[in-house]
């Protein structure tokens, strides 16, 4: 069946291998990264305030790689996200900053680009397979209207083509499956069937916001294995949020860790993870369940996040933070790099030991 | 899918029972005696005697409704008191006129409230949107029967453009929508009927098509590369089945015609047809219009959750 897909360049692949080995090489063997983004600003405005969602996310990504953004809820993740897509309601939501995927400037792209673009050069998996297909069309009329869109080809080759990826994301009894709605599935076959829909015109880059949360542990873990084996041979890069530290262990080359709509830490998986430099990275492991004792509190970040419609000058998370100076309440710390693809917005960045207890990197 | 179909039939069957009984039952909730209607004041006893008989009122009420529903199955309704005619001819007659107004009413409301509907949920909270609004809360507010009161005062007597009242010099029995002359008299109606319906289902399909463009998977949809006419057609499939459920009501309900309009404009159909009957103390004419325009209701029922079954594939059909 692979002749249906795009098989990985060889470049994309060696890029892939490089990046894993180190991340941090950016354009060392003359491969331009297949996403940049500088500095992107996202706003939504409405009569009532202003929410600053997203204040200022630059990061880039290579052919064949995985990021994975983590943050808690309103961080600014799902947003940035919705960003690279321009999915966000047009009429209340300012965008500036510069977004480059392929050869396309994102935020200059017209209407009809921009549709052409979505679910072909990206395409991206939601949170809800519940609720994210249209209950009144069968998944093969679906996933067959999204390849026609973008190919178009008939609609008997885009069934053909329905039931192939089906095949290939691993539902049994595709055929059966094709012709069912999305209430006759469980769960994990929804999901599924939504990442078949969003890998039906070969997309460069996937965007998977959150795609196993809403489902249960076991299927999770098959979901991530599947997507996990579908980079890989499809060679696509992914942007992949959570906010489940394990799932960004397992899957990731590159973490991002948002904090009020800004990356405060960025690098590896392993450096992230195995030696965190923001506090609150720092804080959010300590958070985690590793095998501590049983009677011991796993030890909460205390306080909540800030309010995105006033936000403070100084550093975000400076309210909660332990280390805390009056430095980090006058004025936002700059990124402070900390290696070739490692930045950390903090003034103590580099001044913490690595963490007595650290998730094991797969 | 069949299954489904022949349940449903079979669950009408007993509501439809039921109408027939209320209308059997009309004879003697209608105050007085049935037989005050047909006998002179002063008719003496033998003459009572034999009428009762020859009417049937003699026997056990349930075996007389056994005898007028076995009559009625076979399509005939009885005799009119005022005309002497057969309720039956005088029933029909009058829905065909009602049916050509009404369902000239329905083109006219349904694609118009739907188109506007749709428009106003696609502008969700703009200018349209509060247009559409306001235009639907007038169309509700306003009585049809004032507008069509204002309608004639305007285009027939001060403007002169159209008749006022009737089907036109060639009567109720040859009438034809494609014959100007004829149709003309149809427009005044036509239009006010239309208002009744309007408003409700332009309201539904606001609602309806809103809150579907709110789900989840419409993101889906514009994240695979649809444009937003390919969006809206997704959306309108999904409000389909509320929208189809408000307007099978409407059109029961228009089926039934409108004693007021069609009194206004003196459209002989079946709302004229009941008006008549019921200044005319006419129980059998009552009776049977009634009876047939409950069925149709009953039918209109059916047909509407039949098609919801095949548009909704959420609802089960087993």
């Amino acid at each position: 069946m692979s002749f249906f897909f795009r098989s990985a360049p060889t470049t994309t692949a060696s890029a892939s291998a490089s990046a894993s080995a180190s991340p941090s090489a950016p354009v060392a063997d003359g491969v331009r990264p297949l996403v940049e983004v500088e500095d992107l600003q996202v706003r939504f405005v409405s009569r009532e305030a202003t929410v600053h969602a997203v204040n200022g996310v630059s990061f880039s990504l290579m052919p064949g790689e995985v990021l994975c953004i983590i943050g808690e809820s309103g961080s600014g993740k799902s947003v940035t996200m919705r960003a690279l897509m321009r999915l966000l309601p047009a009429h209340k939501t300012r965008m500036s900053g510069r977004m480059r995927v392929g050869d396309k400037d994102v935020l200059a792209l017209s209407p009809s680009e921009l549709t052409a673009m979505r679910g072909a050069l990206v395409s991206m998996i939601f949170q809800e397979p519940m609720t994210a297909l249209d209950p009144v069309y069968t998944i093969g009329e679906q996933i067959a209207e999204t390849v026609m869109r973008h190919t178009g080809c008939s609609r008997a080759a885009a069934l053909r083509r329905g039931l192939e990826l089906l095949e290939f994301v691993k539902v049994p009894s595709a055929e059966r499956r094709l012709k069912a709605y999305p209430h006759e599935l469980s769960g994990g076959l929804r999901q599924r069937a939504m990442i078949a829909m969003a890998l039906s015109c070969n997309p460069s880059l996937l965007l998977a916001d959150e795609p196993t949360t809403a489902l249960d542990a076991t299927v999770q873990i098959q979901v991530l294995i599947l997507m996990r084996k579908l980079q890989k041979e499809l060679g696509m890069s992914v942007i992949f949020v959570t906010h489940d530290l394990g799932v960004a262990a397992q899957i990731a080359d590159k973490v991002a860790v948002m904090y009020a709509g800004r990356i405060v830490e960025m690098g590896s998986v392993k450096e992230v993870l195995s030696n965190p430099q923001h506090p609150y990275t720092r804080g959010m492991l300590a958070s985690t369940v590793h095998g501590q004792d049983r009677d011991r509190d796993i030890e909460a970040i205390p306080g909540s996040p800030p309010d995105m419609r006033r936000l403070a000058p100084g550093c975000s998370f400076a309210p909660r933070c332990a280390h805390a100076t009056e430095e980090c309440l006058a004025s936002a710390p700059p990124e402070i790099r900390m290696g070739p693809a490692r930045a950390v917005r903090c003034f103590r960045a580099g001044q913490f030991g690595a963490p007595s207890a650290s998730l094991a990197i797969a | 899918m069949w299954l489904y179909v022949a349940r449903r039939i079979l669950y009408a069957v007993p509501i439809a029972l039921g109408v027939t009984a209320f209308c059997f039952a009309l004879v003697y909730l209608a105050p007085g005696n049935p037989l005050q209607l047909l006998l002179p004041p002063d008719a003496s006893a033998e003459v009572i005697e034999l009428i009762k008989k020859t009417y049937g009122f003699d026997k056990p009420i349930p075996v007389q409704y056994a005898i007028w529903l076995g009559r009625a199955l076979t399509g005939d309704l009885g005799v009119s008191i005022a005309t002497n005619r057969p309720v039956t001819g005088e029933v029909l007659g009058a829905l065909s006129n009602t049916v050509i107004l009404s369902v000239a009413a329905v083109i006219l409301a349904f694609s118009l409230a739907f188109t506007l509907g749709l428009l106003a949920a696609w502008f969700n909270g703009r200018w349209v949107d509060r247009l559409v609004t306001g235009f639907s809360i007038v169309g509700v507010s306003v009585p049809n029967y004032w507008l069509g009161m204002v309608l004639i005062i305007v285009f027939a007597v001060n403007m002169n453009w159209l008749p006022a009242t009737g089907m036109g010099s060639k009567g109720s029995e040859s009438f034809r929508l494609t014959d100007w002359e004829q149709l003309r008299h149809a427009i005044l109606p036509v239009v006010t009927m239309s208002m009744i319906p309007l408003g409700i289902i332009m309201r539904t399909t606001r609602s309806a098509v809103s809150e579907v463009l709110n789900h989840d998977f419409v993101q889906t949809l514009r994240a695979k590369g649809l444009g937003e006419f390919a969006v809206l057609r997704h959306a309108v499939r999904n409000a389909l089945p509320a929208v189809l459920a408000v307007m099978g009501l409407q059109f029961g309900y228009l089926m039934g015609g409108s004693i007021l309009i069609e009194t206004i404009f003196t459209w002989p159909g079946t709302g004229f047809l009941l008006n008549k009957a019921i200044l005319t103390r006419d129980i059998p004419v009552l009776q049977g219009t009634i009876l047939v325009l409950a069925l149709i209701f009953v039918a209109t029922n059916l047909a509407v959750d039949l098609i919801q079954t095949a548009v909704d594939p959420r609802i089960k059909r087993a």
